[in-house]
């Protein structure tokens, strides 16, 4: 019985060599006499090419929504109506989180910069600190990623529904254009919102480090303010302003992108938008992160 | 009114329409049957202009809708209602004003004659009392009835309608197709049904043609068709016992 099971054994791993002779000999036929190896690498070069061309495609139509987006934007007819929905949507419902935000960082930097300061007697500088921080790099960028997280997600999964149940294209056959109707107010929106939001964020912050620095920890209103006001230029104003304005750009070119074309480069159905979703917060705080390192080194 | 000239289009390698010539008179309403990812959808799309064919053209009163852009097709577009086979309702918006929406866009008229317009297509559809209802709030079938509303209060000369009764029950369905010819009776718009409701379909156009492997298999009248001699027509027609139904309903009519 066993010596059975052996031959039985025996013949079956005959035929798997047999069988794996069959189809390297049939692949070297179909390839022309290639070796396996070379395939592989061929292959590999090939997955590499493909992929290098599809995200060189994928940029292009990218560069060529936003060139389109602002096209429309810059001509007439403006949807005004459409435009103060997204100035709600995206900036007076987002207040609420960037208060709370903004309060909480202020005051965490109150903390931490008092103790800092504190070691090298330097607590008088508290507000300078706090107030710069805030306005040229928190402030914006905070706010941003916040947006991103509250209106941006929103605005992609919103117009990826859009896209999967063709509620897109009824708006091209009905002759009008879908740019005007779902980008251009939601671009101008960010656009107009982010500035408001991120000076709230900043004077929520600067009070809440107060709360902890002057109230708390002894550093005196008027120095706190003082030194503030003797520190913070307003190029650094400008500064915060020009980056939340460009990070406004950035959330609504990226999140209406990856909504718009949901299912064509993400999957399909409702899969297709939960990726474009995801796709879209994650690439705009990613941008929002280089961009304002590339704004603060090169440009300021 | 619609001529589709010599229609190719391929998808990753794979070739959906490999030469469709069609051509449909003002006024008249094709049906346009075959199997499912035989190109129906595909070339509807086609016809008003969401998709670019790789050759052969689609010409609608002679103008080019496949390589029209910018204004030209926007203006092509303005003549076209289309009937989605989900109805591509905006879900954001009630009926009514889903309704209202193409008037209030591509229109002057007051908002008083707007609503009044709206509401009179949405009781010529059935759906009095349902104005202020959200799509998702209505059935499959009232969905198919605002979704038609729509398209039909431009009063357009030419109507797409991609499978209108695709998962309705056979009674709604049949509804929808009273209503399709209804509205034809009282718009004299040239049509192209995408359907399988067949032969109930027969009765409201005025030519039908199938489609099989990306190629016209054949076309004509309903009795025409009925009578051509194909076999995978044959096997189309009555595999599913349609053919004793056409039967049934010429001895009817």
């Amino acid at each position: 019985m066993e010596t059975h099971s052996v031959h039985n054994c025996i013949n079956g791993w005959t035929m798997t060599i047999r069988l794996a002779k069959m189809i390297i000999n049939l692949r070297k036929i179909l390839t022309f006499g290639v070796s396996s190896d070379k395939l592989a690498a061929m292959i590999g070069i090939r997955t590499l090419g493909e992929l290098a061309l599809g995200h060189i495609r994928r940029m292009g139509v990218m560069g060529l929504f936003f060139f389109m987006a602002v096209l429309y934007l810059i001509t007439p007819p403006l949807k005004f109506m459409r435009l103060l929905k997204q100035i709600r949507f995206v900036g007076l419902h987002s207040v609420l989180v960037i208060i709370l935000t903004g309060g909480f960082s202020g005051m965490v930097l109150g903390f931490q910069g008092y103790y800092s300061l504190n070691r090298f007697g330097s607590d008088a500088f508290l507000g300078p600190m706090v107030g710069l921080a805030l306005i040229k790099e928190l402030g914006p960028v905070i706010t941003a990623l916040m947006v991103t997280g509250r209106a941006g997600s929103a605005i992609a999964a919103e117009i990826g529904i859009m896209r999967i149940s063709e509620q897109i294209d009824a708006l091209e056959l009905m002759g009008l254009n879908p740019y005007r109707y779902l980008v251009v107010p939601n671009l101008l929106a960010a656009m107009i919102s982010l500035p408001f939001l991120t000076a709230i964020f900043d004077v929520m912050g600067i009070l809440g480090g107060y709360l902890i620095g002057g109230k708390l920890l002894g550093v005196g209103s008027g120095v706190y303010f003082g030194e503030m006001a003797n520190y913070v230029k307003i190029d650094d104003v400008l500064e915060g302003v020009y980056k939340s304005f460009s990070f406004g750009i950035i959330i609504a070119w990226v999140c209406c992108y990856k909504g718009y074309y949901a299912g064509v480069f993400s999957g399909f159905g409702s899969e297709g938008v939960s990726k474009a979703t995801t796709q879209a917060v994650v690439l705009s705080s990613v941008l929002i992160l280089v961009w304002d390192y590339f704004m603060t080194s090169v440009l300021f | 009114m619609i001529e589709i000239n010599d229609l190719h289009r391929s998808f990753a390698g794979n070739e959906v329409l490999k030469g469709i010539s069609l051509k449909i008179a003002r006024g008249q309403i094709l049906c346009l049957i075959g199997g499912s990812g035989c190109g129906k959808s595909v070339l509807l799309k086609h016809v008003v202009g969401l998709m670019k064919p790789e050759s052969g053209r689609v010409l609608i009163d002679g103008e080019n809708m496949s390589t029209a852009k910018g204004s030209g097709l926007r203006a092509l577009r303005s003549r076209l209602g289309y009937l989605f086979q989900g109805g591509a309702l905006f879900d954001s918006l009630n009926i009514l004003e889903n309704v209202a929406f193409p008037l209030k866009e591509k229109t002057r008229l007051s908002e008083e004659l707007v609503q009044s317009r709206a509401l009179k297509e949405l009781d010529n559809v059935g759906l009095s009392g349902s104005e202020y209802k959200y799509p998702s709030q209505l059935s499959g079938g009232m969905v198919k009835r605002a979704a038609l509303a729509r398209a039909l209060v431009m009063e357009p000369e030419i109507m797409l309608f991609d499978e209108p009764t695709t998962g309705l029950d056979p009674v709604t369905g049949h509804s929808i197709l009273t209503l399709i010819d209804s509205c034809h009776k009282r718009l004299s718009f040239t049509g192209i049904i995408v359907t399988h409701e067949i032969p109930n379909v027969f009765s409201i156009v005025d030519r039908v043609a199938m489609l099989h492997e990306g190629k016209v298999l054949g076309e004509g009248t309903p009795p025409e068709f009925m009578s051509l001699e194909n076999p995978t027509i044959r096997e189309f027609v009555g595999g599913y016992g349609w053919e004793k139904q056409w039967e049934k309903t010429n001895e009817e009519i």
